[in-house]
């Protein structure tokens, strides 16, 4: 065999082995690690759903502090104590801070000191993911409003842009700060912001958000909005219900029965 | 050219090594703030953008106001302003190179800075900040580099020079309403909330751009024995007086607006900043001085009798400009974020740190335009 055929073919058994290797990668069966298809089978459709939540304040336990904590140790929120570099993704709030556009005069004492749980609105139209420059906050296609920590530049222009106060930046690492780490969730890098994200990740895996499992007093109702027959729809159907500052039109996806 | 910015008298190079020593003071406080982050300032959850913002805003506005003498110059042929149009384009280099400079350092992760490049979204109006404002600063020193290379060789500038001058005027215009943009669009921020912050924002603007401009040439006429003409001082001054009434009227109709319709959301903001609110009122002081002294500085300025008089022309001119600082280099911005969406009245105080880095960047551009300008008046003067 001279050397010129030699070549040629160890030239191509090479490129025999590429193609193989990249149909391996493109077609899932010659795959040596197994893809799982039926991820891709069940594509999501825009707009199909629409996540929700209805807090009932009525139903709010006094001192108690539950979601708060469960949340905050699942998603690895950092303690900074009530600091100005605080990070918060849900807490509790008065009324008049949650609706300060909706107090009035005379207002019962009950209402006046009654709790209120804030949260990431998940709006229908959400300001902060006009206002990002990189498309690192976004909605997605079940309606939250979700967080691309590694793409985000940490300008803060959605914490500006939000008029709920729902947004955290991490003005120091915050690490050290996260007192018990959990497994759940990714910690964060310093200089990013973050938020609620309606625990995307357990709802993927057909759990309810940690806030709402963790109630006891079930004050807190997870659902389809665009779904008629959700336990959710039906509640918001037979009360009288409330979203913070509706009047900007940001159409929140939180409701709250006073 | 640059090479001209490299022979200069003792007190030019003192004045170098000074601006060189701030820009290193400015560099450490940078560097402590990149590795401990952000936190090291005085902004937080509540009061999240604070001096860099505010400075960035400020800026924009000296960056814009070379249209005042680029369109006297090239549009309506006012040859008075032919010494003064190269240093009003510098000034603009210098005041967007700053701007670019305040927002990096106000940034979380300025490495990631070309996210903005790599996922252009044009919904948001940081995007066509970033592109107006990197436009803004080429057009006017390509331009303002040829029309002086093209004087230092003698010969007429070349005819592409032209276009992209004339571009230059729309294009300072647009870089201020999308800085007002940036803010007037924020749905429950009341003191941005409204229309008039872009007029507002390009009045003030050419108020104090035009009125440092005024000092420039005091300065250069002392230290650089270059002297831009009075006729073009007074043409500026006058400028820059009326552009300081439509600024102090419009700030009127927003008083007006928010407490005749005595809407809260409204009226909290203003409340703050010039009267306190809840018995917090560390702005009150500040705005109060730069109301009387803007209002003050403008009724100088109208007088042709005390404007002629150099004294009075550099005392209304710091006025002026100390009074549109303070009112959009420090009250629009923070003021803007009380109360805070929850209704809570959080005051805001500058760390050592952040004013560091501030320093640091108004020494950067200092230098920048220092070298520019040295260069220009050495064409300028056949040094």
């Amino acid at each position: 065999m001279n050397q010129q055929r030699r070549d040629f073919l160890r030239k191509a058994g090479l490129g025999a082995l590429a193609g193989i290797g990249a149909a391996a990668g493109m077609l899932p069966l010659f795959a040596l690690e197994k893809t799982d298809m039926t991820v891709f089978t069940d594509k999501p459709v825009p707009g199909k759903v629409r996540w929700g939540m209805l807090v009932d304040t009525r139903k709010c336990r006094e001192g108690c502090n539950e979601c708060v904590v469960r949340c905050h140790h699942d998603h690895n929120v950092p303690d900074f104590g009530k600091s100005k570099n605080e990070v918060k993704w849900i807490w509790k709030s008065r009324y008049e801070e949650a609706f300060p556009t909706a107090s009035k005069q005379f207002q019962s004492p009950d209402v006046e000191n009654r709790n209120v749980l804030t949260l990431c609105n998940h709006c229908a139209e959400p300001p902060c993911t006009r206002a990002c420059p990189t498309e690192a906050t976004f909605r997605r296609w079940d309606g939250i409003v979700s967080m691309d920590y590694h793409r985000c530049i940490g300008c803060r222009f959605c914490m500006a842009a939000c008029p709920y106060g729902s947004r955290s930046f991490n003005w120091q690492d915050p690490r050290p700060a996260v007192k018990e780490l959990s497994a759940t969730y990714p910690t964060r890098e310093r200089g990013v912001v973050e938020k609620c994200n309606f625990c995307s990740e357990r709802l993927v895996k057909g759990q309810l958000p940690a806030c709402v499992e963790s109630c006891a007093g079930n004050a807190l109702t997870f659902g389809d909005l665009n779904d008629p027959g959700s336990e959710l729809r039906k509640m918001l159907a037979a009360n009288e219900t409330m979203q913070r500052k509706p009047e900007l039109g940001t159409l929140p996806s939180v409701f709250y029965i006073i | 050219m640059i090479e001209k910015a490299l022979k200069g008298s003792r007190g030019y190079w003192a004045w170098v090594a000074l601006l060189l020593v701030l820009i290193g003071l400015g560099i450490s406080a940078y560097a402590r703030q990149m590795s401990l982050g952000l936190g090291v300032t005085g902004m937080g959850r509540d009061i999240s953008w604070g001096v860099y913002i505010a400075q960035f805003t400020f800026l924009v506005g000296v960056a814009a106001s070379a249209v005042m003498v680029v369109l006297p110059y090239y549009l309506h042929n006012q040859k008075a302003f032919s010494k003064i149009v190269i240093v009003g384009e510098f000034l603009a280099v210098s005041a967007a190179l700053m701007c670019m400079l305040f927002i990096l350092a106000d940034m979380g992760r300025p490495d990631r800075v070309l996210n903005v490049l790599r996922y252009p979204s044009p919904h948001s109006m940081v995007f066509w900040d970033v592109m107006v404002l990197n436009g803004y600063l080429f057009i006017n020193l390509i331009s303002g580099w040829a029309v002086l290379g093209a004087e230092k060789k003698g010969v007429p500038p070349a005819p592409w020079t032209r276009p992209l001058i004339y571009l230059s005027i729309p294009w300072a215009f647009s870089i201020h309403t999308v800085t007002a943009f940036l803010f007037a669009g924020l749905p429950s921020r009341h003191l941005w909330l409204t229309a008039v912050l872009a007029p507002r924002f390009l009045a003030s603007a050419f108020a104090a751009g035009t009125a440092i401009l005024i000092l420039l040439t005091f300065i250069l006429r002392k230290v650089a024995s270059f002297d831009a003409g009075q006729e073009a001082r007074n043409k500026l001054a006058v400028l820059s007086a009326y552009a300081g009434v439509a600024n102090f009227f419009l700030l009127g109709t927003e008083f007006f607006t928010a407490f005749y319709s005595n809407v809260p959301q409204h009226k909290q903001s203003l409340q703050y900043l010039y009267f306190g609110l809840e018995g917090h009122a560390p702005f009150v002081p500040w705005m109060w001085l730069s109301l009387i002294m803007g209002l003050v500085s403008v009724g100088l300025l109208i007088s042709p009798s005390i404007r002629r008089q150099n004294s009075w022309l550099i005392a209304a001119c710091v006025g002026l400009v100390l009074s549109i600082w303070i009112d959009k280099g420090v009250g629009l911005v923070i003021g803007g974020f009380v109360p805070t969406p929850l209704e809570a009245i959080v005051d805001y105080v500058p760390t050592a740190t952040e004013l560091s880095v501030t320093l640091g960047i108004w020494s950067i551009g200092l230098l920048v335009l220092t070298v520019l300008l040295k260069t220009a008046i050495a064409v300028k003067t056949q040094e």
